[in-house]
């Protein structure tokens, strides 16, 4: 067979392998918005996102609750996760000798695989009588489930942080060693201000895991009808309100469901672009 | 009140530790703390036989098998079909508009929460295809789950193969095909590969995806089509209800030597591989 | 590379072969899918595995999910037998067939340590509307009251939900609507409840914390937890047997049109004496 022809062929084989691929991901896409779209119209918009009132069985879907306990648990998490995370990504890239680090990255990786259950169950076991005890409440909290999130998306930031620092050229440190800066004078003045963008880059990615997960926010959060109002109260996060009713939901409030799962999409697609904007404006600072 | 350089070099430094040290000991300690009470009820009799009692007795022998079934399904659909999509984006087509913007979906599928694809996978699969409650639903679900990962960590690595190799490649005289398996997707193999790891480990590790695809049965799956519980599922189970603490302990345990042990093989394998291609 | 690639392709060959290959006992619809109710799940757990043991070859797969989700399961053709802890309502025993297999008390539980031995229904009521929120008002400890309830779709929701929060107000409320001529506001549990999805689940929750008070099936506490008297009725064998307890809720087997042989032969051998028995031992009240 002629060249030419062999290399069309196989040209058309994978395109009709990689449209499929994208054909199927774009069904689960289109599928959600069109199970989910018409409910948030009809129930108004302004109610669905903004209404306190989740009662499918009068009809009511209000997921404002849902929407402030996803953000509360979220950015708790990303204080907890981003601080370690970034002090550990600094420590191994700048601080620790080679052999340690070499070691210690890839075990900080392999604990990325831990299942989220497992997180969840550690929470419940120690975590929430641990805050029940000294710090009252039920335990099953806003702080519960922000620090088991933020020790989970922990792995996540480090790795990404530890590439973004990684990526910064060896010229600038050595310039700021030779100019007699002292080493965290060089991190914190020349290198953290370089890899600021993919730092970002970092949390956002973690903040997306972090939204995202339900098992172990399901065991540690209580997941109550009612806006916390302090970070020991129960909350209920948009995740675990598809994770609990799922199984039962017909009609209008599996529909219901489908319109949170459009609000997470929503969020989602936000963190992803506002990583790329900030990601972008990396690539055009330092390949320069 | 003005420090010194070296002073706030020593406090930044010793904060710096302590955050890095509480990282490390956390990690540590979950893994201490599952592996310290799992390990003495992890016998060769709960590796091989089926629970009873809903699970305060017998192994999970089953869910060994279910999650090897899904996970691997799972896999062996969406890592041929990832791959060869990111050859195709890479090597077949143009640079463009329409590259760019498969290349944003794909990144916000892959941060879609696996909960939606659970839904979705639920309501399509289980109840529209009538497929029920079964190791193929579950499996689908999770494909499509890890699909768009997979399509991004080798679209990453191919592209981060040097120019170079392509032009030597064509001015040796390769057909395209050829310069694309020889040369460019076995340089990639690394970060392809850790992008498949990664992915098993995440369907090992999915629960809330596969709790309404695959079921919770608790029978060993003959076929296919038939529901089984994973081991995730079966530690959520065991835990949540109260139903037995050693085994839950157990489950866990088994699940995370298991994601240890695939990632360091993987890791093995991956720093192997560098060493002889470079 | 080659030796990858070839042992890839065996494993999938081989796995695909496996899973789409018929063999065995043969492909699908041969396990008899039982879903819904967490109440009746381990009852109907055990009663499979007597059942296995009878060696007929049909076997029975028993899942959790609640009673509304088995309800669900039974309408989309995904399970044969759903398992309900509560009266089917009018709409639903249009569409399904309610056998009755056995009789359960719904347990309203508190920790072991807690000083309050009973309460009446209404104050229960008031609990759980969020109007008394501190043991001290019904004679218990100076502490706050934490509630737990179940999800939804929970059949023993909606048990305690009918024999409860319902009960008494029906009357007053059908004389004050009539009298009025304005509809009722709707009865409905406290938003700071926190939701679990099982009893399994309440029963963890309770058990540990001092505060809480929660419903679940009298037959699954085990002595776990102490149980509330009703009204002056402690829940014990003879009050129950002997119907003075006043909140029991029956266990069914909802099927669709006319069962299948193996659906069958399981639902003869719940009723049977022998499996009747097996249920009375666990601490549910017979139907024959």
């Amino acid at each position: 067979m002629k060249e030419a022809t062999k290399d069309t062929c196989i040209s058309l084989i994978l395109l009709a392998v990689a449209m499929s691929a994208i054909a199927g991901l774009a069904v689960i896409a289109a599928f959600i918005f069109r199970e989910g779209l018409p409910i948030m119209f009809k129930v108004g918009v302004r109610e669905f996102l903004f209404s306190s009132a989740w009662y499918p069985g009068e009809g009511r879907f209000g997921i404002f609750p849902m929407i402030i306990g996803s953000l509360a648990v979220t950015v708790g998490a990303m204080l907890i996760g981003g601080i370690l995370g970034l002090g550990c990504a600094i420590v191994l890239t700048q601080f620790c000798p080679r052999r340690l680090a070499d070691f210690l990255k890839p075990s900080i990786e392999l604990l990325a695989g831990i299942p989220s259950v497992v997180y969840g169950f550690i929470g419940v076991v120690i975590l929430v009588p641990l805050i029940a005890e000294y710090l009252g409440g039920p335990g099953l909290s806003v702080l519960a489930s922000s620090v088991v999130l933020g020790v989970m998306v922990l792995p996540t930031v480090t790795s990404i942080s530890i590439d973004a620092i990684q990526a910064v050229p060896r010229a600038y440190r050595e310039g700021s060693i030779a100019l007699g800066a002292t080493q965290w004078q060089t991190t914190h003045m020349v290198i953290l201000k370089a890899a600021w963008s993919g730092i970002i880059a970092a949390i956002i990615l973690g903040m997306g895991r972090a939204v995202g997960e339900t098992m172990a926010v399901i065991m540690v959060a209580g997941n109550t009808l009612d806006l916390p109002h302090s970070i020991l109260d129960p909350v209920r996060t948009l995740t675990s309100n598809i994770a609990l009713e799922m199984g039962y939901a017909a009609g209008d409030h599996r529909k219901a469901l489908f319109a949170t799962g459009v609000t997470l999409f929503v969020i989602i697609m936000a963190l992803n672009i506002l990583a790329l904007m900030v990601s972008r404006r990396r690539a055009r600072r330092v390949g320069a | 009140m003005r420090l010194s350089p070296c002073v706030t070099q020593r406090i930044a430094v010793t904060i710096l530790w302590a955050l890095a040290a509480t990282t490390i000991a956390v990690l540590l300690f979950i893994v201490a703390f599952i592996l310290t009470r799992g390990m003495p009820h992890l016998t060769l009799e709960f590796l091989t036989q089926s629970p009873r009692s809903m699970g305060r007795e017998g192994g999970v022998l089953p869910m060994i098998v279910g999650t090897l079934w899904v996970a691997g399904l799972a896999v062996m659909i969406a890592a041929p079909v990832g791959v060869i999509t990111a050859i195709y984006l890479t090597e077949y087509t143009r640079e463009g508009r329409l590259t760019d913007v498969i290349r944003f979906g794909a990144d916000c599928l892959a941060g879609i929460p696996s909960i939606i694809f659970g839904l979705f996978g639920f309501v399509f699969f289980v109840i529209t295809l009538g497929m029920g409650f079964s190791v193929v639903s579950g499996a689908l679900t999770l494909a499509l789950m890890v699909l768009p990962t997979i399509i991004r960590t080798s679209e990453e690595a191919i592209r981060a193969v040097p120019r170079s190799y392509r032009d030597v490649s064509y001015g040796l005289g390769a057909s395209r095909w050829d310069m694309v398996t020889k040369v460019v997707v076995r340089s990639a193999l690394p970060g392809i590969g850790t992008g498949i790891v990664l992915s098993i480990g995440r369907c090992f590790s999915e629960t809330a995806a596969v709790m309404l695809t695959a079921g919770s049965a608790l029978r060993m799956p003959t076929s296919a089509f038939e529901s089984t519980r994973t081991l995730a599922l079966h530690f959520y189970i065991l835990a949540r209800e109260g139903i037995s603490m050693p085994k839950a302990y157990a489950t866990a345990s088994v699940l995370i030597l298991a994601i240890l042990a695939i990632n360091l093989c993987a890791y093995w394998v991956m720093r192997r591989f560098v060493a002889k291609v470079r | 590379m080659k030796w990858i690639v070839g042992l890839f392709l065996a494993v999938a060959a081989a796995m695909l072969c496996v899973s789409f290959c018929p063999w065995g006992r043969g492909g699908r619809g041969h396990a008899i899918n039982c879903v819904g109710s967490t109440s009746v799940q381990p009852f109907a757990e055990m009663l499979s595995q007597e059942f296995d043991a009878l060696h007929t070859g049909q076997m029975v797969d028993v899942q959790g999910g609640g009673s509304t989700a088995g309800l669900q399961a039974v309408a989309e053709n995904i399970a044969e037998i759903g398992m309900c802890s509560r009266s089917l309502k009018d709409d639903e025993a249009r569409k399904f067939t309610g056998i009755p297999v056995a009789m359960d008390g719904l347990a309203i539980v508190v920790h072991k340590s807690n000083i309050v031995n009973g309460l009446t229904l209404d104050q229960i009521r008031a609990v759980f509307r969020g109007t008394i929120t501190n043991w001290r008002r019904v004679g218990g400890e100076d502490l706050p009251i934490r509630l737990i309830t179940r999800e939804e779709g929970s059949g023993t929701r909606e048990a305690f939900f009918k024999l409860v929060m319902e009960a008494k107000d029906k009357h007053a409320a059908t004389a004050l609507a009539g009298a009025a001529g304005k509809k009722r506001a709707p009865i409905r549990i406290y938003r700071k409840a926190m939701t679990q999805e099982s009893n399994g689940a309440v029963k963890e929750l309770v058990k540990h914390d001092r505060g809480a008070i929660g419903y679940m099936s009298l037959g699954l506490v085990k002595g776990e937890l102490k149980i509330l008297a009703v009204d002056g009725v402690y829940p014990s064998l003879e009050n129950v047997t002997g119907k003075r307890y006043p909140l029991m809720r029956p266990f069914l087997y909802v099927v669709k049109g006319k069962p299948s042989a193996g659906a069958q032969a399981f639902i003869d051998f719940t009723l049977s004496p022998a499996g009747q028995q097996l249920l009375v031992k666990e601490g549910l009240i017979s139907v024959r």
